[in-house]
């Protein structure tokens, strides 16, 4: 899915993912209780996913989904209990700060994230001087360079501003314009938007969609917001309770979700164009991931789960070009697309 | 039916400010709404734009420096016509909860850590309803909490054992414990994953069918109240900018931030086409653009937008439509743009009420 149609064939870049995650697993230890002694919170677990130039791969999930701990495995700031990462298709530097040159993480919250004290010449300089990119004379020329990359024009006059003199949107701004400081390759967006008024919003996730498209930087989007992931994001990757449940293109998965937890989502959205109200596909919240159902861990509140699903973990099923899901409902017609949301529901 | 149609409760001209003099801060700036029997009016607005002072100040919960300037709040009980300005203290708190009951977004956090969810909602019946005895108290909490789809063993659960879905839940069935006539949700379902909040919602509109109470649901999701609400007003930089029902304020906005907090929402059908939100960020209520708050954003701005402060008035071409907004763009002598005279629905084919 390549936006500019006069360069979709000189992108064989488009082949080997910048960044690449196999099997990631992340346990944390439970350090409370002593009923708990030795427990985990199975957080991730054998997430796979890939990161290409140019594109917006969203993740979508709930909270305690693990889309944000998959964002911190990606840039290296948890380490992974299981699973490697790939950086073009080698293996990827350790940590340090060769890695957080080509791999850059943003927060959520741009109220948090900037040090009140100091002024946006000091914050955006930083990085600059860290990773040795501008100094001395070029230093002010490289911050303004950077503010207008983000829009925060006039850079002249942004420069000399405290973090409180901006609003939620332009201290987002700022915050992105200090990860594409080191020149990263790969941008981790960690719910950049939810932070911020609604009406604010769309600026951020268009900056987003054109630093893909004019630098060509690949975009990790992590989201609770479906309808914001099928704007913004070329492919979309759905997680629950740690796993990753369904992928695909964008618009592919949220026009036609084929796994029964993406069309639960999906029906509990608000969706002001929907005739009458919607009838949620199944009910309950997300399981402890101290102790996750065994086999498929939607399958408590699966409306269509078999005797397999309670023992039996599902694998990524081809359901469509270039789009998978994990549900044994596929199982048997691979070539079909699969439909559990066919009324014909006996399972239930 | 009129007693359907029967306003409950009956804002008109509130101004709130937080401090006093010269520094003052306007946070909601003459507001008038009407919340009928039975109704659910969404109130939509982004931060600062004074959604939350406006319950705050109507239930009298609001803080110093917060200062109701003028207005008054006419709640319609069955005793008659009371203003809620005018009460003392031991007046409204007779009211409060008993006709009036609130439900803040932090609310799951609210609930007392040390006490059961039993003990905290028959506290409630213990200062309200002195009739009941203490078996009955019981009985009556736990079928507030199946109200909400709680098992009655939940009673003897503390706060901490409950997921935030099940704690907002205990919320309402508290809120509703008295049976008021009036509800007010601020932000109820923010901090709430989208499937617990449908399935709030949904028992919500059950709740609300059978026991026929009225709801303010405060929220900055547009999109939700469009589902949700009969009617819609907008709140910008403490004003009401518009309001309206709920389906016609979704496809025929008049106000132009309305029309661009909807088209800041992307849609989750139909082809991917770019959008760009509304330029420039919510204003700063210290220092408020002179005339219309909204003009330094506004895409068909003119003049005298920056010179006219715009009343919320019914437009002037459709004076019977049952909306009103507050635009020069519909006042006398000037043409409205296309997009915001679209007339794909009439209040005749919907029958509503403003």
């Amino acid at each position: 899915m390549t936006d500019e149609a006069g360069i979709v064939t000189e992108t064989p870049d488009s082949e080997i993912p910048v960044l690449e995650a196999r099997n990631l697993v992340k346990h944390f230890p439970v350090r409370r209780g002593w009923a708990l002694r030795g427990a985990k919170v199975h957080a991730v677990e054998d997430v796979s996913i890939a990161l290409r130039r140019g594109t917006v791969t969203a993740v979508v999930g709930e909270s305690g989904s693990g889309k944000s701990t998959l964002a911190r495995l990606l840039a290296r700031r948890a380490s992974l209990t299981g699973g490697e990462l790939l950086w073009e298709g080698g293996a990827a530097p350790s940590s340090g700060r060769g890695y957080a040159r080509e791999v850059q993480l943003v927060l959520q919250d741009p109220f948090a994230s900037l040090n009140p004290v100091h002024g946006l010449r000091y914050i955006l300089g930083r990085p600059l001087k860290i990773h040795g990119t501008a100094d001395g004379q070029a230093m002010d020329a490289a911050i303004k360079a950077l503010l207008e990359r983000v829009a925060l024009t006039p850079s002249d006059q942004f420069i000399e501003k405290m973090p409180h003199e901006l609003s939620g949107g332009q201290r987002q701004r700022v915050a992105i314009a200090r990860a594409l400081a080191v020149r990263p390759q790969v941008l981790l967006a960690d719910e950049p938007v939810s932070m911020l008024d609604v009406s604010i919003r769309l600026g951020v996730l268009n900056l987003l969609a054109d630093l893909r498209d004019r630098e060509r930087l690949a975009i990790l989007y992590v989201t609770h917001d479906l309808a914001s992931a099928r704007y913004l994001a070329d492919t979309i990757a759905v997680m629950y309770a740690g796993r990753v449940v369904e992928s695909g293109p964008a618009v592919t998965v949220a026009d036609s979700p084929q796994h029964p937890y993406t069309q639960l989502l999906l029906s509990a959205v608000p969706d002001p164009d929907r005739d009458g109200a919607p009838r949620l596909t199944g009910a309950g919240s997300p399981p402890s991931l101290i102790h996750p159902p065994a086999g498929c861990r939607f399958h408590p509140r699966c409306p269509f789960a078999m005797a397999k699903c309670k023992v039996e973990t599902p694998p990524a099923i081809s359901v469509g070009d270039g789009h998978t899901s994990s549900c044994w409902l596929h199982e048997n017609n691979e070539n079909a697309q699969a439909s559990p949301a066919a009324d014909t529901a006996g399972a239930a | 039916m009129s007693a359907l149609n029967d306003p409950v409760l009956e804002i008109s001209g509130l101004s709130v400010d937080y401090g006093f003099g010269p520094n003052a801060v306007h946070a909601v700036a003459d507001a008038s709404l009407t919340l009928r029997r039975g109704e659910v009016l969404g109130l939509a607005g982004e931060s600062g734009s004074g959604k939350s002072t406006l319950a705050y100040a109507v239930t009298r919960l609001l803080r110093e420096p917060g200062v109701i300037t003028s207005g008054s709040a006419v709640f319609h009980g069955a005793e008659g016509a009371q203003d809620l300005f005018d009460l003392d203290a031991d007046g409204i708190r007779a009211l409060r909860w008993s006709q009036i009951s609130v439900v803040f977004q932090s609310a799951m956090n609210s609930l007392n850590p040390v006490l059961t969810v039993g003990v905290q909602l028959t506290d409630v019946l213990r200062a309200h309803s002195k009739e009941l005895g203490r078996g009955e108290r019981r009985e009556r909490a736990a079928e507030l909490l199946d109200m909400v789809g709680i098992t009655a063993d939940r009673l003897r659960s503390y706060p901490h054992e409950l997921s935030g879905g099940m704690r907002q839940r205990v919320m309402i069935a508290m809120a509703l414990a008295l049976e008021p006539r009036v509800l007010i949700m601020d932000e109820p379902t923010t901090a709430l994953d989208v499937v617990t909040q449908r399935e709030i919602l949904q028992e919500l509109g059950e709740l609300r069918e059978r026991l026929g109470f009225a709801v303010l649901f405060i929220t900055h999701d547009l999109s939700l109240l469009v589902e949700l609400a009969d009617t819609i007003a907008v709140m910008y930089a403490g004003r009401i900018v518009e309001h309206a029902p709920a389906e016609q304020l979704f496809r025929n906005p008049r106000h132009p931030y309305t029309e661009g907090l909807l088209g800041s929402f992307p849609a989750l059908h139909g082809e991917r086409k770019a959008m760009t939100g509304i330029p420039g960020s919510p204003p700063d209520l210290r220092h408020l653009p002179p005339g219309c708050p909204f003009h330094p954003r506004c895409g068909h701005a003119m003049d005298a937008c920056s010179t006219q402060v715009p009343e919320l008035l019914p437009i002037h071409w459709e004076p019977t439509e049952p909306r009103r907004a507050s635009c020069l763009l519909h006042a006398d002598g000037y043409q409205a743009p296309e997009s915001l005279k679209k007339t794909t629905l009439r209040t005749e084919e919907i029958g509503s009420t403003l």
